[in-house]
């Protein structure tokens, strides 16, 4: 059965509290490296036959993402 | 006049919200959030609660159930509707009201009583106050943090769309310290505070969540 990826993630502007606290966490065990951390939604579709990307798009941008404050990324191949 | 009070699945502050309905005097009609038909009200309140657990995004599931399609609806021909706290983030989501309800900024749920300055005091749940007012209600929540991109802020504030700021200390991080906002026409109102837990001197920090309920009551007189 196809398998669709979304992936949703705050928009730029909008602050990310969540992604913040991990980062802090992340330098409290010493990866100093990482200097900056955004925490998103991952979701996995299984679809039935061919996948409608005008359906998926829909389903994406209407339901899974609030498109006043987040991004959305269909990946149709799911990966 | 008739008040709808919808519950969702994991609504928790129905009963305040129609308790607060009768104390201004109004008829309360209990409404369940799979009818698809709305019966005949003169207005909506969306409770504060956890409907659908917050799953996905707070009030994003209730925002898109068979009874929302007509509250938008009627919204949309100038019904009076008003979104508490998760009411408030349904109504966001339900494109009734700009902007969006995130994660606090500190990270915990805040409870407390708070002051709010009346900033719109001519919509038809705040005509009951003075522009410029500051009123005391409980304020809950751990999803209340107002947000938008700075351009569409600058719109909101532009059109005159802040109903209540936060005043003495904003409890969530919410952008320019907004707590509620109305739609252009001012009958539809949101916020994160609850003004349904302060409509009785034994059980609020006041008696000021009241003005609400009896505006649109007033307004229903005067129409």
């Amino acid at each position: 059965m196809p398998r669709v990826v979304v992936d949703v993630v705050l928009k730029p502007e909008i602050s990310d509290p969540q992604g913040q606290a991990v980062l802090g966490a992340l330098g409290r065990l010493g990866h100093r490296g990482v200097t900056g951390v955004r925490q998103g939604k991952h979701f996995v579709l299984d679809v039935e036959g061919t996948p409608d990307e005008a359906e998926l798009r829909e389903i994406a941008e209407n339901l899974l993402a609030n498109p006043v404050i987040e991004d959305v990324e269909l990946h149709l191949s799911g990966d | 006049m008739r008040i709808g009070v919808v519950t969702f699945p994991g609504s928790l502050d129905d009963v305040d919200a129609a308790r607060a309905v009768r104390l201004a005097g109004g008829e309360v009609v209990p409404l369940w959030h799979a009818d698809a038909e709305l019966p005949a009200v003169d207005a909506v309140v969306l409770p504060g609660g956890f409907s659908y657990g917050d799953y996905l995004r707070a009030g994003a599931i209730a925002a898109r159930q068979p009874l929302m399609r007509a509250v938008v609806d009627r919204a949309h021909a100038g019904m009076p509707v008003l979104g508490i706290c998760n009411g408030f983030q349904v109504l966001c989501e339900a494109g009734l009201l700009p902007g969006a309800l995130t994660r606090n900024s500190h990270l915990h749920f805040r409870n407390r009583d708070q002051a709010l300055r009346v900033e719109r005091a001519d919509t038809a749940w705040t005509s009951s106050y003075a522009q410029g007012q500051t009123i005391t209600v409980p304020v809950k929540n751990g999803e209340g943090r107002y947000v938008a991109a700075d351009a569409d802020l600058d719109r909101i504030e532009g059109e005159g769309r802040v109903v209540v700021r936060y005043a003495g200390g904003n409890p969530n991080g919410s952008s320019r310290d907004i707590a509620g906002v109305t739609s252009a026409d001012g009958r539809v109102v949101g916020l994160m505070p609850h003004p349904e837990h302060a409509v009785e001197e034994l059980t609020g920090p006041s008696v000021d969540g009241l003005g609400f309920f009896t505006s649109v009551l007033q307004g229903a007189l005067s129409a």
